[in-house]
């Protein structure tokens, strides 16, 4: 009996070894995609500059000195890097933060509520989470460049 | 034996699926709040930001011992979130491994140093 109704069946089609190259960049991620993917990839950026983060609890809050320390590094440059370099790794942290701090909210949001997990919900959070995330860390990176 | 069908059924032998979900959610609140409450500050001071200021958010023992627990739950919470981007891109066991090891040594090695500052200045 099994064995007739596996006859009649397609064969499902299989799927090995995806590349990354060539199969991942034909996918069509709706907008929830992007935000489950840059949260991860926020994350992981963040998780990588740690060691940065801490540094700049340290400098900013140990001293007066280390202070303008923590102020040099972005405005004249550390480690032979120029400060404009600093200043973009800081505004990576800052779109990272962001969009870690809102996508979690609504990570949470849908957690707690059933109405937060329907398609068109989803669609309309997902694009809220990334326009307001680039649309803050864009706002703090005028600030950050001196454009305010 | 006891029950182990419908709702009691176990379907994970150590509960650490569970545990770190619910984990990485509790301090996922802690430190929404932590961040709210330091932003908060920044915002709502009259003048620019100086290390007066700055380090003035910090200085209360209360707000030191708030900052040593959020360090703690971000040590959790990168730890949970690590663990599950290694398995899920990271498929030969020994560098999974070598990875996890790394990941905890970077994290406790931050955490140490965060914690650290926080009762130096």
């Amino acid at each position: 009996m099994t064995e007739m109704v596996s006859a009649q069946r397609r064969k499902r089609p299989e799927f090995r070894n995806i590349n990354a190259f060539k199969d991942l960049t034909t996918y069509r991620m709706p907008p929830a995609a992007w935000v489950s993917i840059l949260h991860r990839a926020s994350g992981v950026i963040m998780f990588v500059l740690m060691p940065f983060i801490i540094w700049m609890l340290d400098s900013s809050i140990s001293s007066e000195i280390s202070f303008e320390k923590f102020k040099a590094a972005f405005n004249v440059g550390m480690l032979g890097l120029p400060g404009f370099i600093w200043k973009l790794v800081a505004l990576a942290l800052v779109w990272s933060y962001l969009h870690h701090f809102i996508a979690g909210l609504r990570h949470l949001w849908m957690d707690f509520s059933h109405s937060a997990v329907t398609k068109e919900f989803g669609k309309t959070s997902a694009l809220i989470t990334l326009t307001a995330s680039i649309a803050l860390t864009v706002v703090l990176g005028a600030k950050l460049f001196g454009l305010y | 034996m006891s029950v182990n069908y419908g709702y009691k059924r176990i379907t994970v032998g150590a509960h650490y699926g569970v545990r770190d979900w619910l984990a990485q959610r509790i301090t996922a609140i802690l430190m929404a709040i932590f961040t709210v409450l330091v932003v908060a500050q920044v915002i709502f001071s009259k003048g620019p930001v100086g290390y007066g200021l700055w380090a003035g958010i910090f200085s209360p023992q209360w707000m030191r011992a708030l900052t040593f627990t959020v360090i703690i739950a971000l040590l959790y919470h990168v730890w949970v979130g690590m663990r599950n981007v290694f398995m899920d891109y990271i498929k030969p066991a020994t560098l999974r491994l070598f990875l996890q090891l790394f990941a905890i040594v970077w994290l406790i090695a931050c955490a140490g140093w965060g914690i650290q500052v926080l009762w130096r200045f």
